[in-house]
């Protein structure tokens, strides 16, 4: 009894284990490339007491993706559908802490988190326009954040003012690079502390409980005392903040906001982190880790494909083709079918043959 | 009473057809806005034309993705890969055994390859289409840089002649202030269009494909039950995308006559917002086909009405994108109450199907 018991939770946590084999073993790999490349792709630098090299650069790099991609993975598993208007929503959120920077007269630290607290507020408010036309109007996900795709920038170019205005200060420079003192880069201090924040909140709350029974059904999330329109309004909610924090590092570590060109196509790489976690996208259960894992391996993959000295025209159709493979390998049908073979490999034959010969002999008897 | 009841049986209006019929109201509603605000341009035939002229690709490809968008998928990639064919369109018209036939061709195949590739993987392998279609994005626009990265100029004679070849309609036109008569110009493209759309109305009224095309898209539980090869159909419709964002892309180069990186950029989310106006559901199951034309005609007036005001470029995005804002609830608010059953609209008797006057029949008659 107690023996099956151990069974069941072992496989519970082997099949957990075994949606993050795909993100896990893609990254593997691309450290094995990096490997066949350079043989010091671990090795790091110290430069003015920080530490540089190959993977703080990765995780410097993807720091607003991992933090969009968390955002992106609740509104997905609540809401099944994706929001396209991260990019432009974390453009607005960014414009309105640079205004206020830039209009508070002396920066000190009190005005850096004021500004951040206000482009806070800002995102709520996107993410409270988003979540009511997703949940009280019932437009699809991707529809809705459409319209905010289309003229969000334009908002955030009129609350700059001017084209691109640049923040010239300690405090903003030492947020996008390095704190003197500490060894590690800032945005990914900021990274960490935001991946505990959420990790907490999952872990004290019954906030992914909701959100995948809201996602997996949300008729019978209803008739079982969850209010979906709220749970999807609050992921929603949870996407602004993501979006004013993943603009504040952005803008913070470019030192400009180039309302044009930030943060761009971000929304696509999200999406992405989001399908290579192992998530699925119509919603339902899902994985904070593997879309941590996925936005990485993203960032990795570019970075590779620099490395391996890859033209820069032909980096995207690098980048499709490995989307396809590994797309194929984690498909449904290609794991069932792997699933079948490791299963007849495993026991299957030695049955089969057990049970082919047993009437045989049964006949000739 | 009775009789009179007898003899107009309602038919409920579908989904469908209702919010076709708003996006066409909505579009006539704009057109007249526009002709009243700018009577010295919009009251001219040939503007009416010219968003057909200037639009032909972004129409076409917008039917395709509407098939795409019915059967409850969605095709992200068709704008990359109008640019890619018409860059590749662009090469091989410059080079020696360049012919248009040659550039049509290529472009039907380049298309029918990005969707039987994107087809078989959805279908087949049950891959998101979101994501197998953004890797169809990145694919296309990776490919279309490493083959040329300079705009080429198509300079073949013949080519030259086709880009500016145009229909003139002798009994429509203006007068200038000189008083002499201009008539109405169409480009070839429009034929692309025209023939297309009333080729994929019929396609998705009547054939059995595009019955299937509703059912999978409304419930693919059912379908399946009901005997429809649901992974077919899903793979056909990807293809018919593929194909349509071809031949958008030979109608691009046909009328700007040169392939450029820009092309075609950023056209996906333009024909999603169309399609969306146009009263077709991104959930899939409903929308009427003819609704993707007249929803990027209510796209295309509404840019126009911006920019004939004059307003800054700024404010057109966010204009645009307020009205979008306030067609898509007003399309939530027509659904939510039909859910409610709080009004019903009978169908026209110039709409109704034919089978369904049968069924109606036969009912009586049992």
């Amino acid at each position: 009894m107690q023996r099956s018991e151990i069974h069941i939770g072992l496989k519970a946590y082997l099949y957990r284990l075994s949606n993050l084999f795909l993100p896990l073993s893609v990254l593997v790999l691309l450290i094995v490339i990096n490997l066949i490349k350079g043989a010091d792709y671990f090795s790091f630098t110290m430069v003015k007491g920080a530490i540089y090299g190959n993977i703080p650069n990765i995780l410097f790099g993807a720091s607003e993706l991992v933090i969009l991609s968390i955002g992106m993975t609740l509104v997905t598993a609540a809401s099944q559908g994706q929001d396209i208007g991260i990019g432009a929503a974390a453009t607005i959120t960014s414009a309105v802490f640079v205004w206020f920077v830039l209009n508070a007269g002396e920066v000190t630290l009190l005005t850096i988190v004021a500004a951040f607290l206000l482009s806070c507020v800002a995102g709520l408010v996107i993410g409270v326009f988003n979540g009511t036309l997703v949940s009280i109007f019932r437009v699809q996900p991707m529809v809705a954040t459409l319209i905010l795709f289309m003229g969000g920038r334009s908002i955030a170019f009129m609350i700059d003012g001017k084209l691109s205005p640049i923040m010239a200060n300690d405090i903003s420079n030492q947020i996008g690079t390095v704190i003197p003192g500490v060894p590690i880069q800032t945005p990914i201090i900021l990274t960490v502390v935001f991946i505990a924040i959420v990790a907490v909140v999952l872990k004290t709350t019954n906030l992914r409980l909701y959100i995948e029974s809201v996602g997996i059904n949300p008729n019978a999330a209803r008739l079982n005392g969850i209010n979906p329109k709220k749970i999807i309004f609050l992921t929603f909610l949870i996407m602004g903040i993501c979006t004013a924090v993943a603009g504040f590092i952005a803008v913070n570590k470019a030192g400009r906001h180039d309302s044009v060109n930030l943060l761009k196509f971000i929304m696509m790489d999200a999406i992405l982190a989001v399908a290579i976690g192992g998530n699925k996208l119509s919603g339902g259960k899902f994985s904070i880790t593997g879309s941590i894992i996925g936005a990485y391996t993203i960032e990795m993959l570019n970075r590779t494909l620099l490395r391996l000295e890859i033209e820069t025209e032909t980096i995207k159709a690098f980048k499709a083709v490995f989307i396809i493979i590994l797309m194929v390998v984690g498909s449904p049908v290609v794991r069932v079918f792997a699933g079948k073979v490791i299963n007849r490999v495993r026991t299957g034959r030695f049955r089969s043959v057990l049970k082919r010969s047993a009437p045989k002999s049964m006949n000739k008897e | 009473m009775e009789s009179l009841n007898a003899n107009k049986p309602k038919t409920r209006l579908s989904n469908s057809n209702l919010l076709f019929l708003i996006a066409l109201v909505i579009f006539v509603l704009m057109y007249l806005l526009a002709i009243i605000s700018f009577p010295g341009s919009f009251m001219q035939f040939q503007t009416f034309f010219d968003l057909f002229n200037l639009n032909a690709p972004l129409i076409i490809m917008t039917l395709g993705l509407c098939v795409v968008m019915i059967v409850g998928g969605i095709d992200i990639s068709i704008g990359a890969l109008c640019g890619l064919v018409t860059m590749a369109c662009a090469m091989l018209l410059e080079s020696e055994m360049g012919s248009i036939w040659g550039a049509l061709l290529l472009a039907l195949g380049i298309g029918i390859a990005f969707g039987l590739l994107q087809g078989y993987l959805i279908a087949y392998l049950e891959i998101q289409p979101f994501i197998i279609t953004l890797a169809g994005l990145f694919l296309a626009q990776g490919l279309l840089t490493t083959l040329h990265k300079d705009p080429i100029n198509v300079t073949m004679p013949a080519f030259v002649a086709l880009r500016d070849f145009k229909i003139m309609i002798p009994w429509l036109g203006t007068q200038n202030r000189l008083g002499v008569f201009i008539p109405c110009q169409i480009k070839p493209g429009v034929i692309f269009v025209v023939v297309l759309v009333v080729f994929f109305a019929a396609l998705m009224k009547w054939s059995r494909f595009g019955r299937n095309v509703y059912a999978v898209g409304g419930n693919i539980q059912s379908a399946r039950i009901l005997g429809i090869n649901v992974k077919r159909t899903i793979f056909f419709s990807y293809v018919i995308s593929g194909l349509t964002a071809g031949i958008a892309g030979f109608v691009f180069i046909m009328t700007t006559g040169a392939g450029n990186i820009g092309n075609g950029a950023l056209f996906e989310l333009k024909a999603i917002a169309s399609n969306i106006i146009g009263g077709i559901l991104l959930n899939g199951g409903v929308g009427n086909l003819l609704g993707a034309p007249i929803g990027t005609l209510t796209l295309l007036v509404i840019n126009e009405l911006i920019r004939a005001a004059g307003v800054q470029s700024n404010f057109q995005a966010i204009v645009s994108g307020l009205l979008l804002y306030l067609f898509i609830v007003l399309q939530g608010i027509v659904i939510s109450l039909r859910g409610g059953r709080k009004f019903r609209i009978a169908l026209p008797p110039w709409l109704r199907l034919p089978w369904l006057k049968g069924k109606k029949k036969a009912e009586k008659q049992g």
